[in-house]
């Protein structure tokens, strides 16, 4: 899969609200409560969406990654901020595929995550395939 | 029954070996408790006053005899031979051992079973009525709905971190068994112009905020059962408050934003979810349903004045049915108390009641659930049900059996003939093993059935549901009590308030706070007031919530307070 941490030099994400007032910038940060959908007119020219998880409770960005992949989004959409190991996986699936973690993430342990489930009970944002679609084909 | 096909046995086994590894990696101190406690909570194993708790999943409330046997063989190696059942239609051990949780959870995979998502802000155990496929009043079993349900919300990744936990019932009758309007969301299976559908109530909910759900919409098309149901749960992840963990749950936020403008935003999503392609094929329903097909009933030839004797007037004695009512009394209370009809003509749902006068609402010692695993096995096509009234039910069994069964149930101290009686009491663990409670609820209980001991007296009081919590959470469901004891702290001293005129039936209400509280005896003084003043007060098939109704509470409050 693509998982990559970010990288030095990129262009500093904006907020959504400078993102909307400024029409050239292509990274934009989301706070957890920034609407998502706001960003739907301008998501071609965008490279770079950051969502901003400031507690690992608090699960507004994995509807906020929903939503701009079922939109059509395809650039980087990164989670950053308190971002647990164990919820890694949950993210792949809501279409993260970038995560910028505050704490360090043990790779091995990362790795682990992703791979301890290959079934899927329902349809979310990556590629896998739901159990139900398995069984009827 | 649903049975598990390799998909769903490698999801369950794979999250035996993904515990394994972190509770390994806990006793090795490479994690500390602090980033521990939300992996040990999404396996519903919680930390409380004495030891580990562990809660199991019962999924709608069903099980078979060897899911059973393997919950008394659990309590009987794990625990100190005994479980819980819960008002989650679950069990719940008490005394379980950190490095015993893995194995436990590899055992309960053995049978199918598991503990995810029985804790944690995720959807929690799908509920649904004890009596599915059993009861002649329902338009469809409802159960494969909630395996759907059930299915659909185990690791839905989405919803893994939502603003607080949530609880769906899933229903498909007019009376309501499973207190559905009190669920974040309650559904109801209903039909339309020959089509079956489903009503959708959302914000409903107990706790220290207690609200009966609304309808948000009267029929979604059955073909969008899963997406709408997407829709209801992504604007509450959305917009859910998360400022306050007592203002969290979706009652909440229905409850600000108003009924119709949480159905608006509902509608909106859902015009957008269901072209997303999440709901299954009619195919997938067809295998769930396949599962939960009637069991091979015989069929018996009724003699119209036997049918509907069962939980209505006294057995008839020339029934062959009911051999041995006649010469045994306690044989035919328990008959006209604890076994109601069912839609199978010849057939009887059995209740088993885990209240002793005296004992602890909800418990059952490993023998007693080898017992009742074995008569499920026998004379109940291998089925039971958990209730969420803290009881067990055998769904299918035949008229002819019923004496049998209840000699098997009284040798086993399992006969209490008190369902839906004063002594057929909710109550919570409370402050005997809850990190979070205020005060007891199981001495509470005990006394209070203590007191009404008298099946007699008990029997003339009529239906009357009591319901002890001890603390405001309400895990013991007081606000939906005809009869609700909330236990609190008053400045370091056990103090229990009264509430009257509750229901989690189809009659759904709230119940109302009588006056100050009371300690620990004088809360049962004032349920006897309560009661006796009930007695001087109802009419002719007035239950004590309909004479509550009908005079409201001022006679009750100078009865109680004098």
């Amino acid at each position: 899969m693509v998982e990559h941490f970010p990288t030095e030099g990129e262009e500093p994400a904006v907020t959504l609200d400078a993102f909307l007032d400024q029409s050239n910038a292509t990274a934009v940060r989301l706070e957890p409560d920034d609407d998502a959908r706001a960003l739907i007119p301008h998501l071609d020219r965008l490279a770079l969406i950051e969502i901003a998880f400031p507690k690992y409770r608090d699960g507004r960005g994995y509807s906020s990654a929903r939503i701009l992949r079922e939109a059509g989004y395809t650039g980087e959409l990164r989670a950053q901020g308190d971002v647990l190991v164990d919820q890694i996986a949950f993210m792949k699936r809501c279409g993260f595929d970038s995560f910028a973690p505050e704490g360090s993430l043990n790779p091995e342990a990362v790795e682990r995550a992703l791979s301890t489930y290959d079934q899927y009970y329902q349809k979310a944002a990556d590629a896998a395939v739901p159990v139900w679609k398995l069984r009827h084909g | 029954m649903y049975k598990y096909d390799t998909y769903d046995q490698a999801i369950v086994d794979a999250r035996v070996a993904e515990f394994r590894d972190q509770v390994a990696r806990r006793l090795a101190g490479e994690i500390t408790e602090d980033q521990f406690k939300p992996l040990r909570l999404m396996n519903g194993l919680y930390l409380q006053l004495h030891a580990y708790m562990l809660r199991v999943a019962i999924p709608y409330g069903t099980l078979d005899s060897r899911q059973m046997r393997m919950l008394a063989h659990i309590a009987r190696k794990y625990d100190r031979d005994y479980g819980h059942f819960t008002t989650r239609q679950n069990i719940q051990y008490n005394w379980i051992k950190l490095e015993d949780a893995p194995d436990i959870l590899a055992d309960l995979a053995t049978v199918e079973m598991h503990a995810i998502q029985t804790s944690g802000n995720c959807i929690r155990n799908i509920s649904s009525d004890q009596y599915a496929g059993a009861a002649a009043d329902e338009i469809v079993d409802p159960r494969p709905w909630a395996e759907l349900l059930r299915q659909w919300s185990t690791f839905h990744p989405e919803f893994s971190y939502l603003p607080r936990k949530f609880k769906i019932a899933v229903i498909a009758a007019d009376e309501d068994r499973a207190a559905m309007r009190l669920h974040d969301i309650g559904i109801q299976l209903v039909e339309r112009d020959g089509k079956l559908g489903a009503a959708f109530y959302v914000g409903g909910g107990m706790g220290r905020t207690p609200m009966i759900a609304p309808l948000i919409r009267d029929y979604v098309p059955i073909e969008d059962f899963l997406s709408y149901s997407e829709a209801c749960l992504r604007v509450y992840n959305r917009y859910g408050r998360r400022d306050n963990i007592y203002k969290a749950r979706i009652k909440i936020l229905v409850h600000e934003i108003g009924a119709e403008e949480y159905a608006r935003q509902v509608e909106e999503e859902f015009a957008h979810v269901k072209t997303l392609g999440i709901d299954p094929p009619a195919a997938e329903l067809e295998r769930i349903a396949a599962f939960f097909a009637p069991p091979p009933f015989e069929n018996f030839d009724v003699v119209p004045a036997q049918a509907g004797t069962v939980g209505g007037s006294a057995p008839t004695p020339a029934a062959p049915a009911f051999a041995g009512a006649t010469s045994d009394p306690d044989f035919a209370v328990w008959l006209d108390q604890n076994v109601k009809p069912h839609k199978q003509p010849g057939y009887a749902i059995v209740n088993i009641s885990l209240k002793p006068i005296g004992g602890i609402p909800g418990d059952a010692s490993s023998a007693q659930i080898d017992v009742m695993a074995d008569l499920a096995e026998r004379y109940s096509f291998d089925e039971l049900r958990v209730t969420h009234a803290q009881n067990i039910v055998l769904p299918h069994v035949a008229k002819r059996d019923l004496y049998a069964v209840w000699q098997a149930l009284n040798a086993a101290e399992l006969a209490n003939a008190n369902l839906d009686l004063i002594s057929d009491i909710i109550a919570c663990p409370g402050l005997d093993y809850c990190s979070l409670a205020n005060a007891r609820s199981i001495p509470i209980a005990q006394k209070i059935a203590t007191r009404f001991a008298d099946p007699a007296r008990q029997r003339d009081l009529g239906e009357l549901k009591l319901k002890i919590s001890g603390c405001i959470n309400a895990c013991g469901h007081h606000h939906a009590g005809h009869i609700g004891i909330l236990g609190v702290d008053r400045k370091g001293v056990e103090n229990y308030q009264l509430t009257l005129g509750g229901s989690g039936a189809e009659d759904v209400s709230i119940g109302k706070i009588t006056g100050p509280g009371f300690d620990e005896d004088g809360i049962v003084d004032a349920v006897e007031r309560a009661t006796d003043k009930y007695l001087t007060l109802r009419e002719p098939g007035e239950r004590f919530v309909d004479t509550y109704r009908r005079v409201g509470m001022e006679p009750f409050r100078e009865a109680i307070y004098g």
